[in-house]
């Protein structure tokens, strides 16, 4: 009991106090591209090619944060001249259109179907699906429960059955193996229902595009209402997603 | 050991030529009699070169590499039938080739889909139909006994895969687990994608496990495309996989702790889980260390300012873990649901081929960094680290130790300044032709990638094998005459890759 009260202590209190509160990310933290217009056309091309996600629009000078990983190599490249990644972890899109970015996003919130925010605003049930995620944006959804984000105190919880769920959050490129449990969830979720699709694989394969064994994206199955880019997306963006679309 | 498979070294590339290419018969006694006298299977898989279909065998000591190869019969008699640790490679081959070995003890399916020579299918399934296709579950049949199926989407925010437990009242007969619902094809996409694209692939292979992936991936290419990353990025790269490990085995822990219903415990470790998560997004910019390796070396460097403040960060966490692992041994209802729940025995471990920290749970005490190390392991001391009653407690136990270990190999990495030539996008020409084979210990033990180049430098084959190959059959081993109840306990003391199992 001493040794409970003990560490009780040493844990202390570690709540974060966001959204109250602003976080600043770690400075090599890879968020919300920052793009340079002006960019000399054959560094966008350079950047362009070797892109392993072929996620630059070389001509419009943009960035498909579908397809994007956020691994930084265009960054590298262009020694940030023509890409930077900035520390905004606030990348979460209500249309898909949004996701090609030349480095702004539109309100999430003004972007948000006002019936979801009165339905869902004080309460809200999720129903993950893992379809062929690779435990990154599964692990980073899981840790939204741990003591620092509690996304419980917002109202919002994961639950065990699509039965009891308001909306289905997909994870993963959507394995050919996996397709008819992911429909079957889907179905079991009372309407008005929501679709969330968390990180790059559900948005567009990611990593796993062009395998004949995975989808080219969850949009490409059932209707998406929330897209949450990233490789995997980190927790705060997922957070910003949840309460800015619902809250 | 007299053997006529070739020696060959961790992550050195060789001529494919230089491998014994044997004749079926003398492939079979070999492979066979070299595991017998206690040799693991590393690797065992067909691959197609110039229109024929071949075999290639990875085996082990705890010193020594083996290979050899041999052409493929289209039938033959099953090394399992004789030879348990063949088992799991046997059905995958016969998935991924179509080639039958008669006998096979439990010929089924493993991820369930077509093999790539369009033979007509070993299991006769037709792929057009969902998963398991016409396959019947393992049935146990009686007047109490009943049936428990589970998934593939399960309760929690997990990786989905389908449980079958055949129980008479809370007792479990026997669990199966067919997995294949995450298969994405990736063996195959790292042969046909862009070489520029292989890097962001490996660390999809399991999330989990990103950095275990990538380095056995980035060896394999440094082998084959002579690149020698230097010193420093040796360094970072061992002080990622060590983060990667405490991070894996704190959440574990934390996981544990709370299907015990130990609240306290499972909160402070899912916390300082994120903390040492953190640790790899300071590194890298990315929570799982996705984007830190590449052929060559890393992207990132380490600063003596990064130096400082990782130090200080493993500083203040180093004795909160320490209390947290002391407070969990410590309650005496943690230890009643831990000790002789789910026991594994040491022949049985040894059949099964089981690695890592399960292994070593058991008392088997191979770990790659010491056998067969890489990056900065060469000239790390590795104190050998077992338990011997191979239950929950045993396992949990293991994660305890090596949390506490890979803290102060991260701690002793850290007191010299640290340099190194960073990479900027990573790419690489393999050589014609070539061999290599890579194994690096990653949390859930031995993991290794085989590479082989045709004669223009393109991957002919990609052979991933992560830790779960041989360990999920151990999960289904711990379950036998377990209290279904203890299920969940049991899973996350092994908390086993779907993805990377399903490839």
């Amino acid at each position: 009991m001493l040794k409970t009260l003990k560490n009780r202590f040493e844990q202390g209190y570690r709540t974060s106090r966001y959204p109250k509160e602003k976080i600043k990310l770690l400075s090599r933290y890879r968020g919300l591209p920052k793009i340079n217009q002006n960019a000399p056309a054959d560094l966008v091309l350079q950047c362009a090619d070797a892109c392993p996600q072929k996620a630059i629009d070389s001509k419009h000078k943009m960035i498909d944060m579908g397809l994007c990983v956020f691994c930084g190599t265009c960054e590298r490249l262009s020694e940030g001249s023509f890409v930077s990644f900035s520390g905004n972890f606030e990348l979460a899109v209500s249309m898909k259109e949004h996701l090609l970015t030349g480095g702004d996003l539109p309100s999430l919130s003004r972007h948000s179907r006002q019936n979801f925010k009165a339905l869902f605003g004080r309460s809200l049930q999720l129903r993950q699906v893992s379809a062929a995620g690779c435990n990154a944006c599964e692990a980073d959804l899981n840790v939204l429960a741990t003591p620092f984000f509690d996304l419980a105190r917002f109202g919002i919880n994961f639950v065990a059955s699509p039965r009891h769920a308001d909306a289905i959050v997909v994870t993963g490129p959507i394995s050919r193996n996996m397709k008819t449990a992911l429909l079957k969830t889907y179905e079991a979720v009372p309407s008005p229902k929501v679709v969330i699709a968390a990180g790059s694989c559900s948005l567009s394969g990611g990593p796993f595009c062009g395998s004949p064994e995975v989808s080219p994206g969850l949009d490409s199955l059932i209707p998406v209402d929330l897209f949450i880019p990233g490789c995997p997306p980190h927790p705060l963006t997922y957070l910003h997603a949840l309460l800015t679309y619902f809250k | 050991m007299k053997t006529v498979f070739k020696q060959i070294a961790n992550g050195k590339a060789i001529a494919l030529d230089i491998i014994p290419h044997l004749a079926f018969d003398t492939f079979a006694q070999e492979v066979i009699a070299i595991v017998k006298q206690g040799g693991k299977v590393v690797h065992y898989f067909a691959y197609a070169d110039d229109g024929k279909v071949k075999l290639m065998a990875v085996l082990r000591t705890d010193a020594l590499l083996l290979a050899a190869g041999c052409d493929a019969p289209e039938t033959y008699p099953a090394f399992s039938a004789q030879c348990e640790p063949f088992h799991l490679f046997e059905r995958e081959m016969a998935e991924q080739f179509g080639i039958r070995p008669e006998g096979h003890p439990w010929l089924k399916m493993v991820r369930y889909h077509a093999n790539s020579r369009g033979l007509s299918d070993v299991f006769g399934n037709d792929y057009s139909q969902d998963i398991p296709g016409n396959y019947d579950y393992y049935a146990v049949e009686g007047p109490e006994i009943h049936e428990v199926a589970v998934g593939p989407v399960h309760a929690g925010v997990i990786e989905p895969g389908h449980f079958r437990f055949n129980c008479i009242g809370e007792r479990v007969l026997h669990l199966e687990i067919q997995l294949g619902y995450q298969h994405r094809g990736v063996e195959d996409l790292m042969c046909n994608a862009d070489f520029k694209r292989l890097p962001v692939i490996t660390e999809g292979i399991a999330g989990d496990t990103a950095i275990g992936n990538s380095l056995c991936m980035a060896q394999a290419f440094e082998g084959l495309a002579d690149i020698r990353p230097d010193a420093g990025a040796g360094i970072i790269r061992t002080i990622a996989l060590e983060l990667e490990r405490i991070a894996n085995h704190l959440g574990d822990l934390g996981a544990l702790s709370g299907d015990v219903a130990f609240l306290p415990a499972a909160n402070y470790f899912g916390r300082m889980r994120g903390d040492f998560l953190n640790m790899s997004l300071l590194l890298c910019g990315n929570r799982f260390g996705k984007g830190l390796v590449r052929p060559g070396g890393v992207c990132f460097p380490m600063t003596d300012d990064d130096r400082k403040n990782l130090t200080e960060r493993i500083k203040e966490l180093k004795p909160q873990v320490e209390h947290v692992i002391d407070l969990l041994f410590s309650t005496l209802s943690v230890l009643s649901r831990f000790e002789n729940c789910g026991t594994v025995s040491r022949i049985n471990s040894e059949k099964l081929g089981l690695v890592g920290p399960a292994a070593r749970a058991c008392g088997i005490s191979y770990d790659a960094r010491r056998s067969f190390p890489t990056e900065h392991y060469r000239l790390l001391d590795i104190a050998e680290n077992v338990e011997l009653t191979g239950d929950v407690y045993a396992r949990a136990k293991m994660r305890a130790h090596e949390v506490l270990q890979a803290i102060s190999i991260i701690e002793s990495l850290l007191k010299d300044p640290v340099q190194t030539e960073c990479v900027v996008s990573g790419s690489f020409n393999p050589a014609p032709s070539s061999f290599v084979v890579t194994i690096n210990e990653a949390w859930r033990g031995e993991l290794s990638h085989c590479v082989l180049t045709d004669a223009a430098g393109k991957i002919l084959r990609y052979k991933i094998k992560d830790p779960s190959f041989h360990n999920w059959n151990g999960l289904a081993m711990a379950l036998r005459d377990t209290g279904i109840s203890d299920f969940p306990l049991n899973n996350k003391s092994f908390n086993l890759s779907y993805c990377g199992f399903d490839l």
